[in-house]
């Protein structure tokens, strides 16, 4: 009879994948279905130990992180009391919540999403862009009201064809969105970090450039120190009274409290977030407005990306077990 | 639709009364059935000599009352009121109904047809909005972004987590007539990485999707169904308890062609049963009347007849409207004939 590979059954205990704080996705897709032989995941936010006396507690067994939005952030002080930490997973493709510095230091192996989200989100953004442009939410809110019939058509949306949209950001996540709109006769230009090779579409160097010369801002880049409240007053003001930008990249790239003064005084035409700087809360002055749709962060929320993240979250983690090639390593350490 | 344009038969009219030299522009009666938009409207009082009929209260018997039939030479209608039989009959003088619309269900062409009246519509103008619209409430519906809008404004966030909505990229989609609209549509689509296929009239030729000869194999075999064709005896209730079954418990219609292009009784039975997966509708059977049964529910967008409603199409339609009117009585070839 073969050896048994399943750590449940061996004699030392599973190795652990600590996780410190519920994740939406694992309970939406469903707990049996992360269940491997391979680990066992550690919740910290069941135990009513204060977080730094868990860790210290069960560090010796904790061998790799789950991390997801909206948790708590795996700063160096974190990885500072799990010394036997060699792998940090997140659920998503951003990576602004670990400390990269700190674990390629360690030699900490770093998995994200890798490109499982770029359909969706990019479907995503081009149903907020039409949405903002053809006040589809508004108008809908109006029939259901009942107003369409007693107080006649809703008033004119802007045509989404022939629209200059510059994408901030041209990753997978960019380029698919590009590559949608150019179907709805949309012409494209981008501004990213470096200019990228084999790409037909004008690149612009600065932001406030690109701004200036479209009429719709789609952000699709990562948060970094770089790209945090990027999107200014300066920029909106670029992009102009009828311009409208559409955010599925994280809240903070954008400086909220500029972006909704422009809202407010009509130096933008309409927004599209499906992040924000500080979620769930919403800045309160968007609710009144009708040329401007909201999401509470669920642009990669269908069960289709939920099945595709398990595979690659639980591949990852079971690849590191088994000590194989990670599927979505980032990072070139 | 796209009749090839027939010579003027029936009553013949003096042509010089036509000539510009004769006739001023501006004294030729043209009779809007209904405010479609303040720019068309605008440009007719400016180029014609414009009469409203709902200053009329929207009736033809009281507007000849205090007018003279013979004095309206032209109609422009739209989707709610176009040139049925009784209105055509009370204008004998009537040579054109420009519709500033591409659908022509409102106008009976063969009366037209049959006095040598000319038909002129906007086709390709909005063709690009409607087909929009169409990939936007596709979007809506799927990826529930009204709900998750209305979810955020209520301050449900904080409290729950929204779930899941369904993924459009690579979902299968069938047209019902791909004319330009529908052509239009399956081009969008097809950037989402859909499979596309058809029902039509006929198998088109230039079109590289797969043809169904019979809408219940098109609606069995495709998740999203979309009603792009024209309004016609034919296609009259054409989505109907079998293709709507056809469709399934996880099939979404899409409807941005004419709301009798659907059973709406059905419709909300299977919403409501379960039996259809979803709905994104511009049209209905009674507009602006919309079934109540729909307002409360989740997994449907609703749209106020807003398909080509866009600023920039407005008057591209309005000036196609006016350019067709300007040719007509300068003698000179119709730029979107109809007949």
């Amino acid at each position: 009879m073969a050896e048994s590979t399943d750590c449940h059954k061996a004699q030392q205990d599973c190795p652990k994948v600590l996780i410190l704080k519920p994740i939406p996705f694992i309970n939406l897709v469903g707990e049996q279905y992360f269940a491997s032989n391979k680990f066992t995941f550690l919740e910290a936010y069941d135990s009513s130990l204060p977080l730094h006396q868990f860790l210290s507690t069960h560090s010796p067994s904790i061998k790799a992180i789950l991390s997801s939005v909206g948790a708590p952030p795996i700063t160096a002080d974190i990885l500072h009391l799990l010394p036997e930490v060699g792998l940090v997973v997140t659920t998503s493709v951003g990576l602004n919540q670990v400390d990269l510095l700190e674990c390629r230091r360690r030699g900490i192996k770093v998995a994200n999403a890798g490109s499982i989200f770029s359909d969706d989100v990019a479907d995503f953004a081009v149903g907020l862009l039409i949405d903002v442009l053809r006040k589809v939410s508004a108008s809908d809110g109006y029939v259901r009201k009942g107003l369409w019939a007693t107080k006649g058509d809703y008033p004119l949306g802007s045509k989404l064809g022939g629209k200059r949209i510059g994408i901030v950001g041209l990753g997978n996540i960019g380029f698919a969105v590009a590559k949608r709109l150019e179907a709805f006769r949309c012409s494209i230009s981008y501004n990213s970090r470096k200019r990228k090779p084999h790409v037909s579409y004008p690149f612009y160097e600065s932001v406030c450039e690109l701004a200036a010369n479209c009429d719709v801002l789609v952000i699709c880049c990562e948060l970094t120190d770089q790209t945090h409240h990027m999107i200014n007053k300066e920029v909106l003001s670029a992009l102009g009274k009828e311009g409208v930008i559409v955010n599925i990249g994280r809240g903070a790239i954008i400086h909220e409290k500029e972006m909704v003064q422009c809202l407010v005084q009509g130096e933008i035409a309409g927004a599209g977030l499906d992040v924000f700087e500080n979620e769930p809360d919403v800045p309160l002055e968007l609710f009144a407005m009708d040329n401007v749709v909201l999401s509470p962060h669920v642009a990669v929320f269908t069960p289709e990306s939920f099945l595709d993240l398990r595979d690659l979250v639980v591949g990852n983690l079971e690849a590191f077990f088994s000590n194989k090639p990670l599927l979505s390593k980032f990072g070139d350490w | 639709m796209n009749h090839q344009p027939t010579p003027q038969t029936g009553k013949e009219k003096n042509p010089n009364l036509k000539k510009i030299s004769g006739i001023k522009m501006e004294s030729i009666g043209v009779l809007m059935t209904c405010p479609m938009h303040k720019y068309l409207e605008q440009q007719l009082e400016t180029h014609f000599n414009l009469f409203k009929l709902w200053h009329c209260n929207s009736s033809i018997t009281e507007f000849l009352k205090t007018h003279q039939g013979n004095t309206i030479r032209a109609v422009v209608g739209d989707t709610n009121i176009g040139a049925d039989a009784e209105l055509i009959a009370s204008f004998p003088n009537l040579e054109i109904v420009a519709s500033y619309s591409v659908g022509l269900d409102k106008i009976d062409l063969r009366k037209c047809e049959e006095k040598g009246i000319r038909v002129a519509n906007t086709p390709d103008v909005l063709t690009d909005d409607v087909a929009d619209l169409a990939i936007g409430l596709i979007l809506g519906v799927l990826r529930r972004i009204c709900a998750s809008d209305e979810y955020v404004r209520i301050g449900k966030w904080k409290d729950a987590d929204f779930g899941l909505a369904t993924k459009f990229s690579g979902k299968s989609v069938g047209i019902v007539g791909l004319g330009r609209i529908g052509t239009a549509i399956a081009k969008r689509a097809e950037a989402f990485g859909c499979s596309i296929s058809y029902f039509s009239r006929s198998q088109k030729p230039f079109a590289n999707y797969k043809f169904y000869s019979n809408i219940i194999d098109l609606a069995t075999s495709c998740q999203i169904l979309i009603v792009a064709c024209a309004l016609t005896e034919e296609t009259r209730h054409i989505i109907n308890r079998e293709v709507i079954d056809a469709l399934g418990p996880k099939g979404i219609l899409i409807n941005i062609g004419r709301g009798a292009h659907v059973d709406e009784t059905e419709l909300v039975s299977a919403l409501l049963e379960g039996r259809l997966g979803g709905a994104g509708l511009d049209v209905y059977e009674n507009e602006p009347e919309v079934p109540e049964e729909l307002l409360g529910l989740g997994n449907v967008v609703l749209q106020p007849h807003v398909g080509s409603d866009t600023v920039e199409t407005s008057d591209a339609m309005a000036d196609l409207v006016i350019s067709n009117l300007k040719a007509h009585f300068s003698n000179k070839p119709l730029l979107t004939p109809v007949i």
